[in-house]
């Protein structure tokens, strides 16, 4: 099958989606972003890899923390970075995404992370440049979060050593998450034996079982013995009384407080993806706990970022 | 040819090493050929002295052509380096690019007083003003033979000589 994030020797030259990628490439990934993380702890937090590479950053969809974070790997690679927030600027006055991604290579960038609205955007752009521009999906529609999904990995595999044992829950809005569709997606390529989705009917896409998860409804059940939690972020625009009656009953059906945490193992580890919605999907207290992990997952987020512009950059068709 | 006696080169190395240590050193070895030297002769050696471990792969030079290829454990230099006699430990010398690409990572944890470097072999490939100060044997070989060294099954060192994959 064609896959267009490998080039012709079968390496990654886009990342656009978790699907299509092997075992062995994602855990290359996570062995480099290992070593990235130390850089991250130095006191010169640089190293000279991407010294006169170009990274553009072209956000069709807001989100400071992921261009951020990427804006933050592109520079400690010693890449030049170009921020471009397209919600705002030519996309508005008309000009179709080609146009704006061939005038950003007319400037000689060299990878574009790209985030937009529209599931497919990324594979699109990818699918029409030229062989030496790598492009990073930062996010598309209701699609994929591919980096999302490596770093959670890398963050299971930071506290749990082996992913072939675990249990993992995901809760929350799995119908509109990019993100859970990744992690599914990751967890049952790298050999996750149960992988639980937890949510109410209305935020469950159809289905879903096909993905090889196992569905819950009630959070008590589904927490039971669990090794990760991975919560999920409640959108506002989804509390109009279609998809959920109100966040404090969200909060009491479906929340995660340290009750329903104590049905998981003792050791378990609990993510969020940011940004998080205290007193919505997590209680405050759960979330400053010593079992969370949430802001480890910023850092190694960063060093994951890393490892993927660093492997796609080193791509020569 | 025959290949000399990996042992006995690294028994070599560490009496030299020995006669230079004092309190201001710190061993840096190479990965992977220089780290497995000073994990076995640190034990010997009459001090404790600091030590840490280079990963060049962030630095190298030929990133562009061909792209990036972590398979070492990543560097550890965890001890402070400022004003330190360094003693880079590898198992071969070529051209000198790995060791410009571990100087230029070195100076990213601080500004040693010294950089000495120390190999079991010297290959005589020089490519950049830089050479070994503490060397046990020159050797030449064809360029696209690759020279390491491993283990062999009972843990002692040997020397491997492959066709290069460049």
């Amino acid at each position: 099958m064609f896959n267009p994030q490998l080039n012709s020797k079968g390496n990654l030259n886009h990342l656009l989606s978790i699907e299509g990628l092997s075992k062995e490439k994602i855990i290359q990934i996570l062995d480099t972003a290992e070593s990235f993380l130390k850089i991250g702890e130095r006191d010169v937090k640089k190293v000279p890899i991407l010294r006169g590479k170009t990274v553009c950053n072209v956000f069709f969809e807001n989100s400071t923390r992921t261009r951020t974070t990427f804006e933050i790997a592109a520079k400690r690679l010693s890449a030049d970075v170009i921020n471009l927030n397209v919600a705002t600027s030519s996309q508005s006055k008309g000009e179709t995404i080609l146009d704006t991604i061939n005038n950003l290579i007319a400037m000689n960038a060299d990878v574009f992370v790209v985030r937009h609205s529209s599931s497919g955007a990324a594979h699109f752009i990818a699918t029409h440049v030229k062989p030496n521009i790598h492009i990073i999906n930062a996010g598309d529609g209701n699609h994929s979060h591919p980096t999302q999904g490596l770093l959670d990995a890398f963050t299971i595999r930071k506290y749990k050593t082996n992913f072939n044992k675990l249990k993992v829950a995901i809760v929350g809005d799995i119908l509109h998450s990019r993100v859970a569709r990744s992690n599914i997606h990751a967890l049952n390529i790298l050999g996750v034996p149960e992988i639980r989705v937890i949510a109410p009917k209305t935020l469950l896409p159809y289905e879903i079982e096909k993905l090889g998860v196992h569905v819950f409804h009630d959070i008590d059940k589904g927490l039971k013995d669990a090794d990760v939690i991975m919560m999920l972020r409640i959108q506002n625009e989804r509390m109009d009384g279609v998809m959920l009656p109100s966040q404090e009953e969200y909060f009491k059906t479906y929340g995660l407080n340290q009750t329903r945490l104590d049905l998981a193992k003792k050791d378990a580890i609990v993510m969020h993806p940011g940004p998080m919605n205290r007193g919505v999907e997590i209680d405050s207290a759960v979330a400053d706990s010593d079992q969370s992990v949430i802001l480890p997952q910023v850092t190694f987020g960063i060093a994951v970022r890393m490892a993927v512009m660093a492997i796609l950059a080193g791509q020569h068709s | 040819m025959t290949l000399p006696n990996a042992e006995k080169l690294v028994e070599i190395l560490k009496n030299k090493i020995n006669e230079i240590i004092d309190d201001k050193t710190v061993l840096i070895g190479v990965q992977r050929g220089g780290e497995l030297i000073l994990q076995r002769i640190l034990p010997g050696l009459k001090d404790t002295v600091a030590t840490g471990s280079i990963d060049t792969s962030f630095y190298r030079d030929d990133f562009s052509s061909r792209g990036l290829k972590v398979k070492n454990k990543p560097s550890k230099i965890d001890t402070e380096i400022n004003d330190k006699h360094i003693i880079l430990i590898d198992d071969v010398f070529s051209t000198g690019r790995t060791v410009r690409a571990a100087m230029n990572e070195i100076f990213d944890y601080g500004r040693p007083a010294k950089i000495t470097l120390a190999v079991l072999i010297d290959r005589n490939e020089q490519e950049l003003p830089i050479a070994p100060q503490i060397y046990i044997e020159k050797i030449s070989l064809s360029k696209n033979q690759h020279l390491e060294l491993g283990l062999d099954e009972n843990k002692k060192f040997i020397f491997q000589l492959k066709d290069s994959h460049v």
